[in-house]
């Protein structure tokens, strides 16, 4: 089969690198061809819609235009973001369904010397090709080590299920696809209520305090129900649960440390991949202690080192000094292992 | 977008929302039902939930509507969308409402920075810049929390690898600029 069309989103090449990373390697697992889109634009996430509804449409369907001259075989378009694939959906559905929007739409292209035939193309996200194309049993059969013993609670969020244009989830609410998907690497799912309730999205910026309720909704709940690790499909999620975890903790005045990783992370885990080239440790709760329940041991994080290798403030009696040098690691598993 | 306004009066403002909203949005369907509050994830931070928002356009409370907190306050996370009764596109309604309120000057500013400063970084390098993006919003908006930010600033640097540096422009980058120019033309008309 041909190349897929990937579209990978301005994330994935900043704050979600381990998404990128790992995403490439489990395609390239699954045999699963991507040729990025040649000078792809932002879909303008939720922001250019809020502000100026044409060229919003116009800005999404250049990636679109561009994506229909430079497919060769293949029309299927994959998104791994979740706001990046809804964006690409959501333009080609009211490009169709809505005439008027779609020949202006155009107009405005062509002032670019482009156009978009609104259908031509399917927009997919990552996960969708993976159940629906690949295939849990071709899935199944890559695991070289599963994740037996890990509690993964799965987190799809907002944008993925919902509103589903394309129809291509099993319900709006509670999709079951990345459950099934972790059971089939091996892991201990649990049942988790919240898995498309919303992770603050862009409230981390306008309004802090509703932003830390959600998160902390969502992390209680995994924890409640005993989840080492909570897996994502989106980089906004991931962002918020895990790099405002601390904020939200602090805002609380709790104690969370909940691991969020990329459903791509445990894929390549599963698949035999080593963690370094799947972006482990640039995660801001550590998922050491997680991964290290399945006999996995994933790189130290940068902060984590540098802070380890400070010097203490002496307090309370004089202690000799420490036997650990600056800048040597801590560990001493791995210190034995090099 | 589909429903045009025949008559020879002023449209009223639930006319003008069917009327610029991509689709049929069904908005003069609400039966006051109230799903769509209950199931607002940002319903508590909102000045009126969705359900009362929709009786004030019924009631063609331009203003009061248009300077509301609520529609920038809607995290897009479609719970309203699939569970109305009627099948209103109320996400898709909000979104009208925040450019309205942009076009009217009657924004929530907090929120229309925001999405303003993200989108002229878009227009300047054809990528968003979430760093640069998170720094200025904060530091017009939160400056009392940029203490406490500091080390989590550290950690995208040092742990997820994010550059200072803004992204590099796309090589299309006048082609882009055409077409948004063209598609602000066309928005006024």
């Amino acid at each position: 089969m041909s190349d897929y069309i990937f579209y990978p989103g301005c994330s994935m090449e900043s704050s979600a690198k381990a998404y990128h990373a790992s995403t490439l390697a489990v395609c390239k697992q699954l045999n699963i061809g991507l040729k990025e889109i040649d000078d792809w634009n932002c879909c303008g996430a939720t922001e250019y819609l809020s502000l100026d509804l044409i060229p919003a449409y116009a800005l999404i369907a250049r990636n679109l235009a561009l994506a229909e001259k430079q497919a060769n075989g293949n029309k299927t378009i994959i998104a791994p973001c979740s706001a990046c694939y809804l964006n690409l959906v959501k333009a080609d559905h009211y490009m169709y369904e809505d005439k008027a929007l779609g020949s202006t739409i155009n107009d405005a292209l062509a002032a670019g010397g482009m156009h978009y035939d609104p259908g031509k193309l399917a927009i997919r996200h990552l996960l969708d090709v993976i159940i629906n194309e690949i295939g849990l049993d071709t899935v199944k059969e890559k695991v070289t080590q599963p994740l037996k013993g890990l509690r993964i609670a799965p987190y799809l969020g907002c944008m993925l299920p919902r509103p589903d244009y394309g129809t291509r989830y099993s319900d709006t609410e509670h999709p079951d696809e990345l459950d099934n998907l972790m059971s089939a690497l091996g892991a201990s799912v649990i049942d988790f209520p919240l898995k498309t309730h919303c992770c603050g999205g862009h409230m981390t910026q306008i309004g802090p305090s509703t932003a830390f309720e959600l998160i902390r909704r969502l992390i209680a709940s995994a924890e409640q129900y005993k989840a080492d690790v909570i897996v994502t499909v989106c980089p906004m999620c991931q962002m918020n649960l895990d790099a405002f975890q601390g904020q939200m903790n602090d805002y609380f005045h709790t104690n969370y440390k909940m691991p969020i990783l990329f459903f791509t992370q445990l894929m390549g885990i599963a698949f035999g991949e080593r963690p370094e080239k799947l972006g482990f440790g640039s995660e801001f709760v550590s998922a050491r202690p997680a991964m290290a329940k399945i006999g996995v041991e994933t790189p130290e994080m940068v902060a984590e080192a540098a802070q380890a290798a400070k010097p203490r403030k002496p307090t309370g009696l004089p202690m000799p000094p420490p036997l650990v040098k600056a800048g040597q690691s801590t560990n001493i598993k791995e210190e034995a292992s090099k | 977008m589909a429903i045009a306004t025949t008559q020879a009066r002023a449209p009223t403002f639930l006319e003008e929302i069917l009327a610029t909203t991509p689709g049929e949005s069904h908005l003069d369907a609400c039966i006051q039902c109230g799903t769509c509050g209950g199931s607002c994830p940002s319903g508590a931070a909102m000045d009126f939930t969705p359900r009362d928002i929709f009786a004030m356009v019924r009631a063609n409370m331009r203003e009061e509507v248009l300077k509301s907190n609520t529609p920038w306050m809607c995290v897009s996370c479609y719970f309203c969308t699939v569970r109305c009764p009627q099948d209103i596109h109320i996400t898709d309604v909000m979104y009208t409402l925040k450019n309205m309120s942009i076009e009217a000057k009657m924004f929530n500013p907090v929120a229309a920075d925001f999405s303003k400063t993200f989108i002229a970084m878009v227009e300047t390098f054809g990528r968003s810049f979430e760093i640069g993006l998170a720094g200025l919003q904060n530091v017009r908006h939160f400056a009392t929390r940029l203490p406490k930010l500091t080390p989590m600033a550290v950690g995208f640097f040092t742990k997820k690898g994010m550059s200072i540096t803004p992204p590099k422009r796309i090589k299309g980058m006048k082609q882009l600029k055409d077409i948004l120019k063209r598609a602000k033309e066309l928005e006024v008309a």
